[in-house]
């Protein structure tokens, strides 16, 4: 598998920015609102502190796994470790048949998507049911969520109401109250069917062993609790120390998220009640070889709250269809190299400007464009992204400018050839991508440099 | 000369400032050099320019080139080691070599010499306290702030305190100022397509404040956002801030 990412989703209508489609308006709303809830609080010291927190978690990351595996087994629950995402789903489906599951109800969690649990489910003859409306929504149309937390973000109420209508066989309706109510009368039943509920964890609180859940719809807790057992899929780096960093973190969270001063639903799951049974299935998938990785290892501070995607210029133009798997915008760039392999993550941390729009706003001050600097030299340096004909173009621009008569050759060259690719290489291949929709830049009759000698 | 000298450190009369050119701005766009050096000869700043400087390096770390943006990032060490106060008429040049040079290479010489390296708007108001320079430039204007600048080194609040001080100008203020003209070195030729739908929402609202030129303290970013206008016909000019506050 490589990954493309699909720039061809550029709509022509983003030329005429009186005309932003669904995405960007839907984006700019989501980051006013996240401003508006910001200014109520202490907002840049909750970020450092929070920044601390992920900080020591991560850095502690195998003994705070350890606790919160003792206390949440102390509580009755059962632990399961899984190196990789194929594992996490194999085991996900051991569990299912243990318990004679026909059918799994799901609250909204990525990792699910990083397991593609709901092929797996289907192929074993068990039938995943998405219960956020979002996800619902992108289950029935058979595609990917296209963003963290707004799973069906590139449509619109009209594409939802000619997707109902074709795939439920109701009366066409846009009216986004009328939708919802649809999509809640067909699930109602579905958790009460359901052999197995499962839930991500957006954290996981060490001394307490106790799994927390944040949502608005009431699908999370209904998908945990309804069904006689309930799995929690919980990426390894979701586990931080105590109940009080927790508070932090929501506050952080609804905000950057939703634009919410608190999330609707905060559930804390503390181990099987009556008589059901509970599961945590820890998922590696790549988490430790981002932690292994100095400068890489901040990306596991993140609280998946989708800020970033909302003010990043790239995302906001193609959606996350185009970044080609589960995580999108520049958190996805960052990460999916050492999730699926720096190789098959093709040009994605490319895919950037690094104009910093996202570390901006990232409520735990992940430095993203650094990051990406960094994946992009990891690609170079595995020869992932680079062919060997840019790779010879930029060192033999670099010996160039390593000297001064190199410098003074490479001027000369521009003058003379009108070549302006010897002083910016990444011109020279794709001189003509320029030039298409910009006049070339000039060479002028005097340097800087030679102005400076002779004055 | 001051050999050792940190950020931190106040400028005292006398200290001399080394300039650090850029590449391309040596080659294509000189006069925003020029501008730089009678700005501080007005304001009676000794300069001093390193003639064997080239290329701060940041084309091949945007590329992915490590290990050729490690070996420019040390001759740039090995040239301005000496100067306490570097400044650079480029928020992008500045941001590679005060901000990435750190992460590029942590507790290298290079990341210890970025740190003395201010851009023109940062220095002139935060280091010199100057913010009128003696200016005087009679047209409406507008600013492209680069996001290297405004986010990297946080330069926007003293770029547009000095053109609101120029004489006789009209600073209209650039609505979303704050989003990506989407230029981005290589990126704009990588991803062709997207680079110019960034540029073209930049040119929409630069035009829609009706100014006569576009004024950015970042060479490239204009270079990408000006083609871009000149390719379509626009009567709107660009100029570097430094251009702007060198005219009388
Ligand atoms: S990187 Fe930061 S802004 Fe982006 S999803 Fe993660 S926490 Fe949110």
């Amino acid at each position: 598998m490589t990954i493309h990412f699909d720039r061809r989703q550029v709509h022509d209508d983003l030329h005429s920015p009186s005309a932003p489609p669904i995405l960007d308006s839907s984006m700019r709303r989501a980051v006013e609102h996240k401003h508006a809830a910001q200014t109520l609080i202490a907002w840049d010291e909750l970020r450092e502190r929070a920044h601390e927190i992920k900080a020591y978690s991560i850095e502690h990351l195998d003994e705070l796994l350890v606790r919160f595996e003792r206390e949440f087994i102390a509580r009755g629950g059962r632990v399961l470790w899984t190196q990789t995402a194929d594992e996490a789903a194999s085991r996900f489906l051991d569990i299912c048949r243990a318990h004679g599951a026909r059918s799994v109800v799901k609250g909204k969690s990525m990792v699910s998507e990083e397991l593609e649990l709901n092929a797996r489910l289907t192929a074993a003859g068990i039938d995943p049911v998405e219960t956020d409306l979002g996800e619902y929504i992108v289950q029935l149309a058979g595609e990917r969520p296209s963003h963290i937390i707004a799973p069906a973000i590139h449509m619109s109420r009209q594409d939802v109401g000619s997707l109902f209508e074709r795939k439920l066989k109701v009366d066409y309706t846009d009216d986004p109250e009328a939708l919802s109510e649809i999509a809640r009368l067909r699930l109602r039943q579905r958790y009460l069917d359901a052999g197995v509920g499962m839930t991500g964890a957006n954290f996981g609180i060490a001394e307490t062993g106790t799994v927390v859940v944040v949502e608005n719809e009431g699908n999370g807790g209904l998908s945990a609790q309804a069904p006689p057992v309930q799995i929690v899929v919980m990426g390894i780096e979701k586990v931080i120390p105590t109940l009080d960093d927790l508070i932090v973190f929501l506050q952080l969270l609804a905000r950057s998220g939703t634009g919410q001063k608190m999330s609707t639903y905060v559930h804390h799951f503390l181990g099987p009640v009556d008589g059901r049974a509970m599961y945590c299935i820890f998922v590696d998938a790549g988490r430790t070889d981002l932690l292994a990785d100095p400068v890489a290892r901040e990306s596991l501070y993140c609280i998946r709250c989708g800020a970033c995607l909302n003010v990043c210029p790239i995302y906001r133009r193609v959606g996350g269809g185009a970044y080609g798997w589960v995580y999108p915008g520049p958190i996805g760039s960052v990460i999916t190299p050492s999730m699926v392999g720096v190789e098959d993550a093709g040009e994605l941390p490319f895919a950037s400007t690094l104009c910093g729009a996202c570390a901006a706003e990232c409520p735990v001050k992940i430095d993203l464009p650094h990051l990406l600097v960094h994946e992009r030299s990891r690609s170079v340096d595995e020869g992932a992204a680079s062919s060997p004909l840019e790779n010879a173009a930029v060192s033999s621009w670099a010996r160039a400018m390593s000297s001064s008569r190199g410098y003074s050759f490479a001027v000369l060259a521009a003058r003379v050839g009108g070549a302006v690719s010897s002083m910016l290489p990444w011109i020279s291949p794709a001189a003509r991508a320029w030039s298409k929709e910009r006049s070339m830049p000039k060479v002028a009759s005097m340097t800087f440099k030679d102005w400076w000698r002779e004055r | 000369m001051s050999r050792a000298g940190t950020a931190s450190d106040a400028y005292a009369p006398g200290d001399t400032v080394a300039l650090f050119i850029p590449c391309f701005i040596d080659v294509l766009f000189p006069s925003v050099g020029k501008a730089v050096v009678s700005i501080f000869e007005r304001l009676g700043v000794n300069l001093d320019y390193p003639a064997e400087q080239t290329c701060c390096g940041q084309p091949a770390l945007n590329g992915g080139h490590r290990k050729e943006a490690l070996e420019l990032a040390a001759r740039f060490g090995d040239i301005f080691e000496e100067y306490k106060w570097i400044v650079v008429p480029s928020g992008s040049c500045g941001a590679m070599t005060k901000r990435f040079y750190s992460t590029l290479d942590p507790g290298g010489k290079a990341a210890a010499v970025g740190t003395r390296v201010f851009d023109l708007a940062t220095f002139l108001v935060d280091v010199l306290g100057t913010v009128d320079v003696g200016a005087r430039f009679p047209h409406s204007v507008t600013m492209l702030d680069g996001c290297h600048g405004r986010r990297e080194l946080g330069c926007t609040a003293a770029a547009r305190r000095l053109l609101q001080a120029v004489g006789d100008i009209d600073y209209r203020e650039l609505p979303a100022i704050e989003e990506c003209c989407g230029f981005g070195g290589l990126f704009s030729v990588k991803f062709e397509a997207l680079s110019t739908s960034m540029g073209s929402a930049k040119c929409a609202n630069a035009t829609a404040t009706g100014a006569e030129y576009l004024v950015s303290g970042d060479s490239s970013c204009l270079m990408h956002v000006g083609g871009m206008l000149e390719h379509r016909g626009s009567n709107l000019k660009t100029l570097h801030l430094a251009e702007v506050l060198a005219s009388r």
